[in-house]
């Protein structure tokens, strides 16, 4: 089992403006779009849509917190390459302005439900969901810290 | 015989002119090595997706590519052209090279119906008068360029080539290749060229969360917006390029002009000196008569 532990899995997220992270780390887990994806060295290989939400990876006993927005995932046993829209570290969330976009989201969804146009209830549900993923990343990542 | 006064002020307004041409240099100097490090980390994004794109292609049949709408080829009677030109003028000769370029391509494409989505003010203030229908216009991105300005482009022109309003979609737009060259190139971005599956001694076979061929799908769009976003770089990389050397050029003209008008007014000057002494000289002598 020693063995196992040290394995690393070869991580890369990048979006069309930079490449945000490229590390060895123990473990990841994504925002896949059924549900948070585990993954650890020597996981089969997968493809997979991602929703916003958080993605976090283990480096020795510290796990690191980022904001994914929508994109993919390619999942090969010692490599995760991670293709998204947006990505933010915790520092660079702006958590007022990620909680007044997720309330203008929340409104705009209720207002929706009388009737309106389907593709407006759909981006606010996009935004609602990008709103939280910040959020959420941004209170971990405090947590963590305390 | 102009007089000193005028020349005088004409080489302050070329030497102020001179001023002005050497910031401007300086900052497209500044900037286009900001865009040329955009250039770089674009890459790794263009890359990996495609290698997704292609390692998927192998689980994905060419005869269900060919129904995924932007794989689709048909008849070409209808071509959008997207021509990426500049917001901005002094740039020497790099709007005047597309817009020629566009031309040649409409007299070219004479056979086939061509509507035109003009990216950069230059290229929308030329043909909006002629008479070339147009498809809309993505004016003023060039001074703040995101991503997202290239998602706008892209969601047009798949919506257009989708909903079968175009047949095909191409565009012309400047490469950067170095500081002292740029070229127009006329490249096809839709329908896509059939994605060659991987090749490879073994084929991975990926657990997917959803169908090979929805996932496909919703790749392509996104490989579309990465090649947008990648000609809309090297057009402004082109461009700041292209400004550099013009402001260059013409900071050097203005400094010669400078040189040969103090030189002038130099003869200027003397020739009145002389003038005069002659004069007194000669009245001297009258009067000594």
């Amino acid at each position: 089992m020693a063995e196992e532990t040290t394995e690393r899995i070869h991580v890369e997220l990048v979006t069309p403006d930079k490449l945000v992270l490229r590390e060895e780390v123990l473990a990841v887990s994504l925002p896949g779009r059924e549900g948070y994806l585990g993954i650890l060295p020597g996981h089969a290989p997968l493809l997979t849509e991602l929703k916003p939400g958080q993605l976090s990876y283990t480096q020795g006993s510290l796990t690191h917190y980022l904001f994914v927005s929508g994109g993919f995932a390619e999942v090969q046993p010692h490599r995760v390459t991670v293709l998204v829209e947006a990505s933010e570290r915790p520092e660079e969330i702006d958590v007022e302005r990620a909680k007044r976009a997720q309330q203008r989201a929340e409104e705009r969804l209720r207002k929706a439900g009388g009737g309106e146009a389907e593709i407006d209830a759909l981006r606010a549900q996009a935004a609602l969901q990008r709103a939280m993923g910040r959020v959420e990343v941004a209170q971990r990542a405090r947590q963590e810290q305390v | 015989m102009p007089n000193i006064l005028d020349l005088r002020r004409r080489i302050r307004s070329v030497r102020n002119t001179r001023q002005i041409t050497r910031a401007m240099k300086m900052v497209a100097g500044a900037r286009l090595r900001r865009a040329q490090e955009r250039i770089l980390r674009a890459r790794p994004y263009a890359g990996a997706i495609r290698s997704v794109l292609e390692s998927v292609a192998a689980r994905v049949d060419l005869t269900e590519q060919s129904a995924i709408p932007l794989l689709a080829a048909r008849d070409v009677r209808r071509v959008l052209l997207v021509l990426v030109t500049a917001d901005r003028g002094l740039c020497g000769a790099f709007n005047s090279n597309l817009i020629r370029a566009a031309h040649s391509y409409l007299e070219q494409h004479s056979d086939v119906e061509v509507s035109m989505l003009a990216v950069g003010r230059k290229g929308y203030d030329h043909f909006r008068k002629r008479m070339v229908p147009l498809a809309g216009e993505h004016i003023n991105i060039f001074s703040k360029l995101e991503f997202s300005s290239a998602r706008a482009v892209a969601a047009q022109i798949i919506e257009l080539y989708s909903d079968a309003k175009v047949d095909a979609v191409d565009f012309i737009y400047n490469e950067f290749k170095s500081i002292m060259t740029q070229h127009v190139v006329v490249e096809r971005y839709l329908p896509i060229p059939p994605v060659k599956p991987a090749q490879g001694q073994y084929l991975v076979d990926y657990i997917y969360e959803q169908p090979p061929a929805e996932i496909f799908s919703l790749l392509l769009p996104r490989y579309v917006e990465s090649q947008v976003f990648r000609a809309l770089l090297e057009s402004q990389a082109a461009e700041l390029a292209a400004k550099t050397t013009a402001m260059d050029a013409a900071t050097r003209n203005a400094s010669e002009m400078i040189d040969s008008l103090t030189l002038y007014m130099n003869r200027v000057r003397q020739a009145a000196i002389t003038k005069e002494i002659i004069e007194i000289v000669s009245g001297a002598a009258a009067q000594e008569e």
